[in-house]
């Protein structure tokens, strides 16, 4: 009889020898004369099994991790039945790790093949594609107005209003844009979604298409992302070929079809408006607003844009109803975030739990603390453009007015842990740097002010005239952050000023007193 | 696989090929990229032609991103992460080891064309780091020994 084998095909996991195992596993069964299919499924998310390799027994999959090429000969006799073996975990969902989060838009990842359009179906795929076209548009829209849900890449704007707004939208020619340049450090929800469950951000797309009244669709991924890129082309055609993409999709009279677009390594594309102009075949500069890429977006057409993980909701949104998605969470923030762990982590990986866990919890009690076990001094939560947050403020729950609250922000859902040995002034000067680098030039703030940002952070870091230089660059800050076009000069003050706020001896503040203001 | 020789006549044709699409300038570039290891000056008039646009036009989107070469990098092409989570894992010593190991900086290429270190901004690896790409795949869990490898290995 034929063994299931599952070896993760995920980025993460190949980075530390997934295709390896995979192959040893593959020579091992044919030396064993044992008949073995190898499945490259997502990840789990617990990044520290990786490779977690798994095998499906009659008491449910089995996992073991770390496993590596070395590791697979001896292995092999244990791991084709399920038995005992030190790197034995058991079956995954049984993990705390696991156990304890809510996932809703990561059902599957992990457990699927991610190649294979019967095993979606079989773990409840299209349903919400099927529901959807039963409503038809305008009731689309008011299920997801009706979830609460909120733009998931940062801004965390009513999803529901965009999808209304465009498609209240007059015009011949329609699109909607995924918008997968998930560039912030810290993040790789998008990537994992893209990789182990494909399907669902198709499905999510095509539902988002129907609504709106859109026939075609841009997937915009970032070039850091080839696996992701690779497994979304694999599904669009999959789709194609079935009949979910392109004429009649479904057996419908919508048509609906979708393309990948590669970027170019470029992070403000990231930026909705410099994404559109980057797949118009420019350069990612953004563009003032108005007019909303809702009115006159992509070749000035009225455009549905979001994030990964928001059109990724939509199917369970539609297929279990907008008040299953809106009894998790707390305040104005509803449903669930796949949260990221990341950094110096004991368990890092990928946490989707519903809005409301402290961000104490999400490091000390899930996250297990630092991996090198010396001691937290700052958390970085939204990526390159979020604060820094001191231990003092664990307290904070995750939703996004309560980070605003603290002049920060929960962005697309990053947590990087930072142990006692960060030099926080160094980790100012390279939000500005990282800016300067980015910045695409469009408005002086950004432009020139992250130059300058870095100059002055020099000169702080020297002693030269300390007093002085903190109160231009408090100034600085100020005028970037309300005179710049985009979140990329807007938000680099957030992580500068919170490290300078939370963290003033990383600035000198042991050698001269700040001045009294 | 080894980038050709810049040839005008393939390059026409790989402009010709994908130069129907929707905002067809970026995946005209990529090809060309792929194919020569480059977008070289002389391929811009040729696209710029293709497209109906101006050169500065061309000129101007090759050299706002950052994956566009204006020349063929090194035989072996070793990208180190150098983003906030890579940091928080030790990135910079990691780094500083690869860099030390080859005699040249982030951003160079060695004077024997063998190799070339390049910086980049997240690879989404961000609980497996410090993150590499080498010529395109995945590495993660580096240390400093570990990053000097792969430079050491990336020089046969």
């Amino acid at each position: 009889m034929s063994v299931r084998v599952f070896v993760p095909g995920d980025m993460a996991a190949v980075a530390v020898g997934a295709d390896q195992v995979a192959a040893a596993i593959a020579a091992e069964a044919r030396r064993l004369g044992r008949e073995v299919e190898i499945v490259r499924n997502g990840s789990r998310g617990i990044f520290e099994l990786e490779p977690l390799v798994e095998v499906e027994t009659a008491a449910g999959r089995i996992g073991y991790g770390p496993v590596y090429a070395e590791d697979v000969a001896g292995l092999t006799a244990s791991l084709f039945d399920g038995a005992d073996h030190p790197k034995r975990v058991g079956r995954p969902e049984e993990l705390p790790f696991l156990k304890r989060q809510t996932r809703l838009t990561f059902a599957r990842c992990g457990i699927v093949d991610p190649g294979s359009l019967e095993d979606y179906r079989a773990h409840g795929g299209w349903k919400g594609l099927e529901r959807a076209l039963e409503l038809g548009p305008e009731k689309i829209v008011d299920a997801v107005k009706a979830s609460g849900l909120r733009g998931r890449g940062g801004a965390g704007f009513p999803t529901g209003i965009k999808w209304d707004t465009v498609r209240r939208a007059a015009g011949p020619r329609k699109y909607v844009v995924c918008n997968a340049d998930e560039g912030d450090s810290g993040t790789f929800a998008d990537r994992m979604i893209m990789e182990g469950d494909p399907f669902l951000l198709i499905e999510g797309m095509v539902i988002a298409g129907i609504a709106v009244g859109a026939t075609r669709g841009y997937v915009y991924v970032r070039s850091e992302y080839p696996l992701a890129i690779a497994a979304l082309e694999r599904a669009i055609e999959a789709c194609r070929h079935a009949g979910l993409l392109g004429q009649g999709v479904a057996g419908s009279a919508h048509a609906f079809d979708l393309e990948v677009r590669e970027g170019a390594g470029a992070y403000v594309c990231g930026e909705e408006t410099a994404l559109l102009d980057s797949i118009e075949g420019k350069r990612g500069q953004v563009r003032a607003k108005p007019p909303l890429p809702a009115h006159a977006g992509l070749f000035g057409r009225p455009t549905l844009i979001n994030n990964v993980l928001s059109l990724a909701a939509v199917p369970f949104i539609l297929a279990e109803g907008a008040d299953a998605y809106r009894d998790y969470g707390m305040g104005r923030s509803r449903g669930t975030m796949p949260i990221q762990l990341a950094g110096d982590i004991r368990n890092g990986g990928l946490f989707e739990t519903a809005f409301g866990v402290t961000l104490g919890e999400l490091v000390e009690d899930i996250g297990g603390g630092t991996l090198s076990g010396l001691a937290v001094r700052a958390v970085q939560v939204g990526g390159p453009l979020g604060a820094y947050f001191p231990p003092g403020l664990f307290d904070t729950p995750f939703d996004y007015e309560a980070f605003a609250a603290r002049d920060g922000l929960i962005g697309h859902g990053g947590v990087v842990v930072f142990n006692e040995t960060v030099d926080m002034a160094e980790q100012a000067r390279f939000a500005m740097e990282f800016c300067a680098v980015e910045s695409c030039g469009k408005c002086t703030p950004c432009r020139i002010g992250s130059v300058r940002g870095v100059e002055t952070i020099d000169k702080i870091a020297a002693g030269l005239d300390r007093g002085p230089n903190l109160t231009l660059l408090t100034e600085l800050c100020d005028t970037m952050k309300f005179g710049s076009l985009c979140a990329l000069g807007g938000f680099t003050p957030y992580p500068v000023m919170s490290a300078l706020t939370h963290f003033p001896e990383d600035f000198g503040a042991a050698r001269a007193p700040v001045p009294a203001e | 696989m080894a980038p050709e020789p810049w040839n005008p006549e393939a390059a026409r044709r790989t402009i010709l090929s994908s130069s129907g699409a929707e905002g067809a300038l970026l995946p005209i570039l990529h090809a060309l990229q792929r194919q020569f290891g480059c977008v070289p000056n002389a391929a811009v008039p040729l696209v710029a032609e293709a497209l109906n646009l101006s050169r500065a036009d061309v000129h101007g989107v090759v050299t706002f991103y950052h994956d566009f070469r204006r020349v063929p990098a090194g035989e072996r092409v070793v990208k180190l992460c150098q983003a906030e989570a890579c940091q928080a894992r030790g990135g910079r010593a990691s780094t500083a080891a690869a860099e030390a190991r080859a005699g040249i900086k982030l951003g160079q290429t060695t004077a024997d064309g063998r190799l070339t270190l390049e910086p980049v901004y997240c690879l989404g690896l961000c609980a497996s780091g410090p993150a590499a790409l080498v010529d395109g795949r995945p590495v993660g869990r580096l240390d400093p020994v570990k990053a000097g490898e792969l430079v050491e290995g990336a020089r046969p």
